[in-house]
């Protein structure tokens, strides 16, 4: 029997040697020098990152069949409900004392990704009414909105909550007591620990009652219905379980990167996602991981080696790799790479069992 | 589709009551901005003047949208890339009118134009044959996912040939950088308005008449219909998707290069106006062009008054405002069936 669950006895080793080889560096080892400059911790923490997003990403598109091209909101709202309330803690007459401990970063970080949780359940009914093309673009349209509301001070700009076009800077370093989450490493184990919880979750949901329910909806949702499948609670309920993840990244992210700007999280960081949750297979949970590390990757190779080849090369490459990528694995590959690698390796055996749930 | 208005033979019921709702919040949403434009004391000629620069910039949305149409009704693809198409136009027609012949400025600007339509409905078939009809069969979230792709690849090429530099186009009047106002009253009017809703006028009275008197257009027509029985009756529906695919771009490279001097295109040109224009196409109800036209001239009359009376960086906001709404209230736009709906 080969469970899912095999991936963490792979996935948790290689994560806890990367983590321990840049917390000691034996010998003057490191990361980077070992992959030629390709892998950093840097690039690590946010493949960590991005797979949180990924997996409820996952969730929604690959087992629910529901598109959402404006998954980075939630990522923006997490990110910035963290920044405010601790950069602007004091404007916002939250008492120092609280603001100043070790616990109110933990605090805002969970109780923003419930309310953003809170808030897509409440979004998620009306709009996931909508099927196909019309929800890809109400979501994409959702998705613009955050990130205007955002970038125009949500609106306020007397208040200047979220510092418009420069964002915040200064967000603090998380702690846990008196141990600080730095230097990077620290914060590698803490941010992978989410995400190996992430996989878990999303692991534990695919196989549960929930998750037949998704799959039900993803094949008819007609049919899922008259079987007694509660369609628009299940779809709205997994939505904000997706947004309350990528929220909880965002806040990982802000406290990480210590600064967060608008630009980050508007949508052209949503198709990114997409990308990643198609390169890694989006009907599969650990697709999430491998998405965003294989992504993340191209993009740096991109950056260091092809500017070498063709001097002044900005960002266009990028773009045109991206779209590349995703037309070719589109059209070759629907699964993504994840499945159609695993597939390769059991041989043909599995492959009409196993139908893949993305296409 | 082309020949009038799809209010249907539907009981008052239910639906009267979303349309009330509609009518309803588009009257509050009018009283807001007036309650809003006396803060600045706006009186009837700014209210008109916003009205007028916002049709302008609707005319573009409905040019955009009649793509976004056009597209969907033969292939059923809601095709992303046409905001590329529309970027596209000015940036070629920019760089073959800097090569500086024919020495005839007005025919050398006409000439990249036609040089420029022609090549983006080029790649609007290779967009077609290469990307999207190997995977005809696909979902539509396949489908949607390639388009993106391909939105990518061409905003990505764009940047390679041109830089994140804007272009000049010469504004098609004066063949300068000066544009001249046209005065009535207290109204003014761009001159290079005056062209955009010529484009837009030829534009529609094409299509019509292609769609309505020729053999090519009827059996385009017939794909839209009934796929199945379109072939059945020996139309080739795979050449008609591929013919849909041109036009659309064509069309929204025309519309890029109308807009070319009010604005200064660059590689990134295409996001906005491509979304946009699909919000222009949505509230037409996504299958009509004469809806598509309304929904654009709508949308860019309203954004702006939005605009005027606003903050200048919400004007964004208002489309996807109405997208949103306009998805959840009423799908069907007020052109659409219901039927549409459902197919996507």
């Amino acid at each position: 029997m080969r469970s899912p669950w095999v991936g963490f006895v792979i996935g948790v080793p290689l994560i806890l040697a990367i983590g321990l080889l840049e917390a000691w560096q034996p010998l003057g080892l490191s990361l980077p020098a070992l992959t030629g400059g390709l892998l950093t911790l840097d690039t690590m923490i946010r493949a960590g990152l991005f797979t949180i997003v990924l997996v409820g990403l996952n969730l929604l598109m690959g087992y629910a069949g529901q598109v959402s091209l404006g998954q980075a909101a939630f990522y923006g709202m997490g990110a910035f409900f963290s920044a405010i309330l601790t950069v602007r803690a004091r404007a916002l007459g939250i008492p120092p004392e609280l603001a100043e401990g070790w616990a109110w970063p933990w605090l805002v970080m969970f109780s923003g990704a419930f309310l953003v949780g809170l808030l897509a359940y409440g979004i998620g009914r009306p709009i996931l009414r909508l099927r196909g093309h019309y929800l890809a673009m109400a979501t994409l349209g959702l998705g613009v909105v955050v990130y205007i509301l955002l970038r125009e001070n949500l609106g306020f700009p007397h208040l200047n909550l979220t510092g418009g076009f420069d964002g915040l800077q200064g967000i603090p370093r998380l702690r846990l007591g008196t141990l600080t989450l730095w230097p990077a490493w620290r914060y590698y184990f803490l941010v992978w620990l989410f995400a190996f919880g992430a996989i878990a979750l999303g692991l534990n949901v695919v196989r549960s009652r929930v998750g037949r329910a998704l799959r039900a909806i993803h094949g008819s949702e007609m049919a899922a219905e008259s079987v007694g499948v509660e369609v628009p609670h299940y779809k709205a309920q997994i939505f904000a379980l997706s947004a309350g993840m990528a929220a909880l990244a965002g806040s990982l992210y802000a406290h990480f990167q210590t600064t967060v700007i608008p630009a980050t999280f508007g949508f052209g960081p949503s198709l990114e996602l997409v990308v990643m949750s198609a390169v890694g297979g989006m009907a599969s949970i650990w697709g999430a991981p491998f998405g965003a590390l294989t992504v993340l990757l191209v993009q740096e190779i991109l950056r260091t080696q092809l500017r070498r080849l063709i001097p002044g090369a900005q960002g266009e490459l990028e773009l045109i790799a991206f779209g590349l990528i995703l037309v070719l694995i589109m059209l070759f590959m629907p699964e993504g790479l994840t499945v159609w690698g695993l597939r390769r390796l059991r041989g043909r055996r599995m492959a009409r069992g196993a139908a893949p749930a993305g296409r | 589709m082309v020949r009038g208005w799809r209010w249907g033979e539907r009981t008052w019921t239910k639906e009267g009551a979303w349309r009330g709702g509609v009518v309803l919040a588009a009257l509050g949403m009018l009283a807001l901005l007036v309650l809003l434009g006396r803060r600045h004391g706006f009186g009837a000629p700014e209210y008109l003047q916003f009205l007028l620069d916002g049709l302008r910039g609707g005319s573009i949305y409905a040019l955009v949208a009649l793509g976004f149409v056009l597209v969907y009704r033969v292939t059923g693809v809601i095709n992303f890339a046409q905001g590329a198409f529309v970027m596209l136009g000015p940036m070629l027609t920019a760089s073959f009118y800097e090569r500086g012949w024919p020495p005839a400025l007005g025919l050398r600007l006409a000439l990249a134009a036609l040089l420029s339509i022609g090549i983006v409905a080029g790649i609007g078939v290779a967009v077609e044959r290469w990307a999207l009809y190997p995977a005809r069969r696909a979902s539509p979230l396949t489908r949607i996912i390639i388009t993106v792709g391909v939105y990518l690849i061409l905003e990505g090429a764009a940047l390679l040939l041109w830089g994140p530099y804007a272009k000049m186009i010469p504004s098609f009047t004066t063949l300068s950088l000066a544009d001249p106002t046209l005065r009535f009253g207290e109204l003014r009017i761009k001159a290079q308005s005056l062209w955009i809703w010529g484009a837009l006028g030829i534009s529609l009275l094409t299509l019509a008449l292609f769609f309505g008197r020729t053999t090519l257009g009827k059996a385009m027509r017939a794909c839209a219909v009934n796929r199945l029985a379109a072939q059945l009756m020996g139309i080739r529906v795979d050449t008609m998707s591929t013919l849909a695919f041109g036009l659309a771009a064509a069309l929204g490279a025309l519309a890029g290069i109308v807009l070319g001097p009010a604005t200064r295109p660059t590689y990134e040109l295409g996001l906005e106006l491509g979304l946009k224009g699909f919000v222009a196409a949505i509230m037409g109800g996504l299958v009509s062009f004469p809806g598509a036209v309304l929904g654009g001239l709508l949308l860019g009359a309203l954004e702006n008054l939005w605009a005027g009376v606003t903050m200048a960086g919400f004007k964004d906001l208002f489309a996807f405002i109405i997208l949103i709404l306009v998805l959840l209230i009423h799908p069907q736009g007020f052109a659409g069936s219901e039927a549409e709906v459902e197919r996507a």
